[in-house]
């Protein structure tokens, strides 16, 4: 709440002049049944027909100022809603977008995008409705219950019981339909994923013939979900006719309590038709805060859920000269006695195993390395470690001479050209995708997608380089995407060229001409190319093979060959056994 | 919920899709019948009320001492009749409404899933799997929901406007008078609003619908986004589709929000011209205080509907075109049935001469009709085409050798001692593919899936078959342990080992490995490589690999390109021919 607040802030005079329009246009809407009453009790006695013009005419006056204050007041609303939720999608972007290795693994992909869309959605539709209706509901329900007790103690204390009694059957009702609308999306999810596993795996469902298995699997849970969709409906369909009745049994008790009243000489009979309307602004006065009520527990969770993010310590900030490591070898890229555990950095119990155990290697610049290894044996870790999206837990890694930690980060990451195991192709056209925000000229981007063996397809696309990639790529094949993610990779002619698994979705043939190309083109250039492939890494200056996070082979091939069985036997079995 | 569902869609076929929605519906004719007349019956209740109120307020209205008790009870006794009445009833037509729209939208999830088993594999390639999800969690949804509550709404509203303006005119005509300028009122400026923000609405969904994607986007681009130090780049790339996305909102509520203040505003114009009206009336006695309020409270009862009904033909339309996507699926053409002459296949491994065939598959968007796989059979490799179009062709050699017999031939002659059925009765092929399929359950089930009532001991050696019988010991639940349907709790390796496992499990003749060992990590491989040899025994097998190591010791190996058959033979004569494969072959050691 005070968060949303701190947004809302900025914009405090709109706010101001929203709520104060709303006071006016809720005070004046309150003042028409007033009217009225006297209209009928006091006025039409007097048969005097321009007094009832007058009192008309202000009526209609009324309602004119009613129209214009509350359209202008919740218009003021939409404007500084929308302005604060811009303010909060702004910093949530730059904050998710900024966000450490490990900071968005913990969120994960799908819950950063539903913060940016559904939650920052929910919590401007409360900025805005909360400022109107927060203001309008409690002032016809306070309000109203005011100017009755005015009009006729007796019969507003009526109104008094009422109003209480449906607030509470209101939001009673609201909160025991919450869990079970929890209960009922647990069950859409349960259905979604039963769709989405026989899509992916129609293939394995229709050559096993488990149709109908399946069918029955599916029957359950539809069962169950309409079960829970059922019963939630139930209760929520519950509080509209019970207000409606609320209402109604008030009413019916106004006209017996007015009757009484009038028949003792203390009330006027005006006065019960100005009751029933006052009633019905009462009930939307309720209704109203109901309303408000909901929305607020929606918003203030989506607030929460915006804030985790947005109060993520920065990454990783650079260190100060003086508390930097001294480099003690020779070399361009050097690890030294580097250990790492993913997970909180002070966590030291047992069970937690290192990532990345005291590895170190130095590489002279336009060397290449290759690491080897399972899948979890640490490899990418490497990567990650090396363009610090995190911190080794132990030993330090030097660039050109500097601590790594020394570095600013975008400083750091431009000596980088850089492929991703699953990297991204991004919505933009091929040349934006290739030059990537880096200023290249059309000669280096020709020439980068030349020597990532993409030119061929490119060019021959009726637009070649301005052609539009879907999201994600999805116009092109795996290994036409995995060709531009190189061509982006060498666009810029990096100091430092990694490519993590890029070569799998390579066929043999393009994956040994783009190991020639970077050995006869990128001679200055320092490679290290992560695989799974023995050939994509044979040819290499040095070789490490991990296996669990521990070095189990450092070497030329032929030295491997010759001390390392893992790194032989992986040979011959993807080699062949002639091999 | 964010608005980009609410997109106002118009269906092609209002007609004909809502022709078969009311065939769902017609299941449940006599419970409907009933609902109807009961909301009539509660909705004439409810509108009685305020007569009652009025007759009851001019007893009242006789002044001091002069109030005739019995007269005002009688009515408000009556009165409260109505009203409970008019609630329960209210309440019990609305879980009716509940109860039969959560069958038939049981019904057409079934329905829709049922299709989906019998659909051919291509359509889950030519569609997206959220697409195809989202027809089942949103599309029916939104059905439903207008099911439940419109249906019951529009009754409701057309009874509510009617009744209310009988009685009024009932009660006095001349002050019926009023109606005639606020019918008008809010007709037109119903009308004119929905002119004013359904473009913007649209808009708004549409705004928001490329905000979500191009967040989407860049969060899962992240890393590289920092890779190459392009935040800032992004930051300002996001602040155009922000602001765009709070340009679009505030233009669509600027319109939306004053909607509510204004329907208030022609209640109390109407209030404001009754009293004004009343008044004279009053005084020359054309109409008495009782008759005032009830015509108040039945004035109130105005406004709201005529704006409810153009909501609710919103939604009508937007169920209708919601019908029309599910009806759609549910339309496309299933895969033909096992012709009446086919014969069962009884022994797989007995001559098979090549026979010379093609097969044609769909064209996708981009491409003409072309061949897809042409000449002979036996074990194929397959190498790497460049993909064309926006399609993933990657099942097809696998799906081209399951679905022959369900293709049509264009030419060749068939040579098979007989065509197999779609569903053989011993159970067909056994498959393990390149994209494992595990789903969310345990590790038995995952197993066992192949063979339904498999005992403990079975899956043991299965799993002992597939070398992953001791990893399976080591989870904490053992057999036990639920793996789920990313399988993110174990590596891609070992689901690779449990699908082996699954297909040991399911006694077949035939075997189909499409890619079954590529992208596996090294240490696993092994394993695997032994598993599948184990696998293949006494088997027919179709290897489609990437790996050539992995086919190097198959009868015949078919190499393909471009869809086209250009070498045939065993490993040791292809390396002879010094071909194709023999390049592709030497390039792993450049």
């Amino acid at each position: 709440m005070k968060f949303m607040l701190s947004y809302l802030k900025r914009y405090k005079g709109l706010v101001a002049a929203c709520m104060s329009l709303k006071l006016l246009g809720t005070v004046l809407e309150l003042l028409l049944p007033y009217v009225l009453e006297y209209l009928i009790d006091t006025v039409a006695p007097t048969k005097n027909l321009r007094l009832v013009a007058l009192w008309g005419g202000v009526m209609l006056a009324l309602t004119v100022l009613v129209r214009v204050t509350n359209v202008t007041a919740n218009r003021i609303s939409v404007k500084s809603a929308k302005s604060a939720a811009y303010d909060i999608r702004r910093d949530l972007f730059w904050h998710s977008i900024n966000l450490s290795g490990s900071q968005a693994d913990q969120f994960g992909l799908p819950s950063l995008t539903s913060r940016m869309t559904s939650d920052s959605y929910n919590v401007q539709n409360f900025l805005q409705s909360g400022q109107a209706l927060g203001v309008r509901a409690p002032i016809m329900l306070v309000g109203g219950i005011i100017v009755t007790m005015t009009m006729d103690v007796g019969l507003a204390s009526i109104l008094c019981v009422m109003a209480p009694i449906m607030l509470a059957v209101a939001i009673g009702v609201s909160l025991r339909g919450i869990p079970l609308y929890d209960k009922v999306q647990q069950s859409v999810d349960e259905i979604v994923r039963i769709m989405r596993e026989n899509i992916i795996g129609i293939r394995v469902v229709k050559a096993l013939s488990k149709e109908d298995y399946e069918r029955r699997r599916f029957a359950a849970a539809n069962q169950t979900m309409t079960r829970r969709d059922r019963k939630a409906g139930v209760v929520m369909a519950l509080p509209g006719p019970l207000m409606t009745l609320a209402l109604n049994i008030g009413l019916t008790l106004v006209v017996i309590v007015g009757a009484v009243r009038v028949n003792a000489g203390v009330t006027q009979p005006g006065v019960i038709l100005a009751f029933l309307t006052y009633f019905n602004m009462i009930l939307m006065g309720v209704m109203g805060l109901n309303r408000v009520f909901m929305m607020m527990s929606k918003a203030t969770a989506s607030a929460k859920r915006i804030q985790a993010v947005i109060d993520q310590p920065e990454g990783l900030e650079p260190l100060p000269e003086g508390q930097a490591a001294r480099q003690e070898q020779e070399g361009y890229v050097v690890f030294d006695h580097v250990s790492f555990r993913y997970g909180e950095a002070d966590v030291t119990h047992e069970g937690i195993q290192m990532a990345l155990n005291d590895l170190s290697f130095t590489m002279k610049r336009g060397g290449s390395l290759g690491i080897i290894g399972a899948t979890g044996s640490g490899k990418t870790t490497v990567i990650n470690l090396l363009m610090r999206f995190y911190d080794a837990t132990e030993g330090h890694i030097f660039v050109d001479g500097k601590d790594v930690r020394t570095y600013d980060k975008d400083s750091l990451h431009r000596r980088f050209g850089v492929v991703f195991q699953n990297d991204v192709i991004f919505a933009a056209s091929l040349a934006e995708n290739i030059d990537f925000g880096r200023d290249v000229d059309e000669d280096g981007i020709r020439a980068a997608a030349a020597n990532a063996m993409a030119k061929d397809f490119i060019e021959a696309y009726d637009d070649t380089y301005q052609h539009q990639a879907a999201i994600h790529g999805a116009n092109l094949s795996g290994g036409q995407r995995q060709r531009v993610l190189i061509a982006r990779a060498l666009a810029a002619k990096p100091d430092i060229l990694v490519l993590d698994d890029s070569s799998s979705a390579l066929d043999y043939r393009t994956d040994a001409a783009l190991r020639k190309v970077i050995r006869e083109q990128y001679r200055d250039t320092t490679t290290i190319v992560v695989a799974q492939r023995v050939s994509s890494i044979m040819s290499l200056d040095d070789i490490i093979m991990l296996d669990e996070g521990e070095v189990i082979g450092h070497g030329t091939h032929a030295e491997l060959m010759a001390s390392c069985p893992q790194y032989r036997e992986i040979y011959q079995t993807q080699m062949g056994e002639g091999a | 919920m964010p608005p980009t569902i609410s997109v106002m869609k118009k269906p092609k076929d209002a007609k004909g899709t809502l022709r078969r929605l009311v065939d769902y519906l017609a299941d449940y004719r006599w419970p409907l019948l009933g609902v109807a007349a009961l909301s009539v019956t509660a909705n004439v209740l409810a509108l009685l009320g305020p007569s009652l109120a009025g007759s009851a307020i001019n007893e009242a209205a006789a002044g001091a001492g002069q109030v005739n008790f019995d007269r005002v009870f009688y009515f408000a006794k009556w009165m409260l009749v109505c009203y409970v009445a008019s609630s329960l009833l209210t309440i019990a037509i609305n879980v009716a409404m509940m109860y039969i729209s959560r069958w038939i939208a049981r019904k057409m999830r079934k329905d829709v899933f049922d299709k989906l088993m019998r659909i051919p594999v291509g359509y889950f390639d030519r569609n997206q799997a959220g697409d195809i999800i989202s027809r089942v969690s949103y599309d029916i949804d939104v059905v439903c929901t207008c099911i439940s509550t419109d249906v019951v709404s529009i009754l409701t509203s057309t009874v509510t406007v009617i009744g209310s303006f009988c009685m009024m005119l009932y009660i006095s005509p001349a002050l019926s008078a009023v109606v005639i300028v606020t019918i008008p009122v809010s007709v037109a400026y119903t009308v004119y609003m929905r002119g004013k923000t359904q473009p913007r609405y649209s808009r708004r969904s549409a705004s928001y619908g490329a905000m979500n994607g191009f967040v989407e986007e860049m969060f899962s681009g992240q890393k590289t986004i920092q890779a190459y130090a392009y935040e800032e780049q992004v930051r300002d790339n996001f602040a155009g589709v922000n602001a765009d996305a709070a340009d679009a909102y505030y233009q669509a509520d600027y319109y939306g929000t004053t909607i509510g203040p204004t329907m208030g505003s022609i209640n109390n114009l109407s209030l404001s011209l009754i009293a004004m009206l009343g008044a004279v009336l009053y005084m020359t006695g054309g109409v008495s205080l009782g008759q005032i309020s009830s015509f108040v409270l039945y004035s109130r009862k105005f406004s709201g509907p005529i704006n409810e009904i153009a909501n609710i033909i919103n939604e009508l339309f937007s169920a209708l075109s919601a019908a029309e996507r599910v009806f759609r699926l549910l339309d496309e053409a299933e895969e033909t049935a096992d012709r009446e002459t086919a014969k069962e296949l009884a022994d797989v491994r007995g001559g098979r001469g090549p026979g010379t065939r093609q097969l044609r598959l769909r064209p996708g968007p981009h491409h003409p009709p072309r061949r897809e796989l042409a000449g002979g059979r036996g074990q194929a490799h397959r190498h790497r085409r460049p993909h064309r179009g926006g399609q993933d062709h990657h099942h097809q050699p696998a799906d081209a050798v399951l679905r022959r017999g369900r293709r049509k031939n264009h030419r060749g002659r068939r040579r098979d001692p007989g065509l197999h059925p779609l569903q053989p009765p011993g159970g067909g092929y056994a498959m393990v593919l390149q994209d494992t399929w595990v789903f969310h359950g345990t590790i038995f089930d995952n197993i066992a899936y192949g063979k339904e009532g498999a005992t403990q001991e079975e899956v043991e050696a299965a799993a002992r078959a597939a070398h992953i019988h001791p990893f399976i010991m080591r989870l904490p639940q053992g057999y036990q342990t639920v793996i789920s349907e990313d399988g993110g709790n174990i590596s891609k390796g070992q689901k690779q080992l449990l699908t082996i496992a699954r297909a040991m499990l399911y006694d077949c003749k035939m075997l189909i490995l499409d890619e079954a060992a590529s992208n596996v990590d090294t240490s696993t491989e092994r394993e695997i490589q032994a598993a599948m040899r184990q696998l293949m025994q006494d088997k027919t097998c179709f290897v489609i690999a990437h790996r050539l190591s992995t086919i190097q010791n198959a009868d015949q190996i078919l190499v393909v390109n471009h869809g086209d058959v250009v070498e045939q033979g065993t490993h040791e004569s292809l390396m002879r021919q010094g071909g194709f494969y023999c390049k592709l072959y030497n390039a792993q050691f450049e």
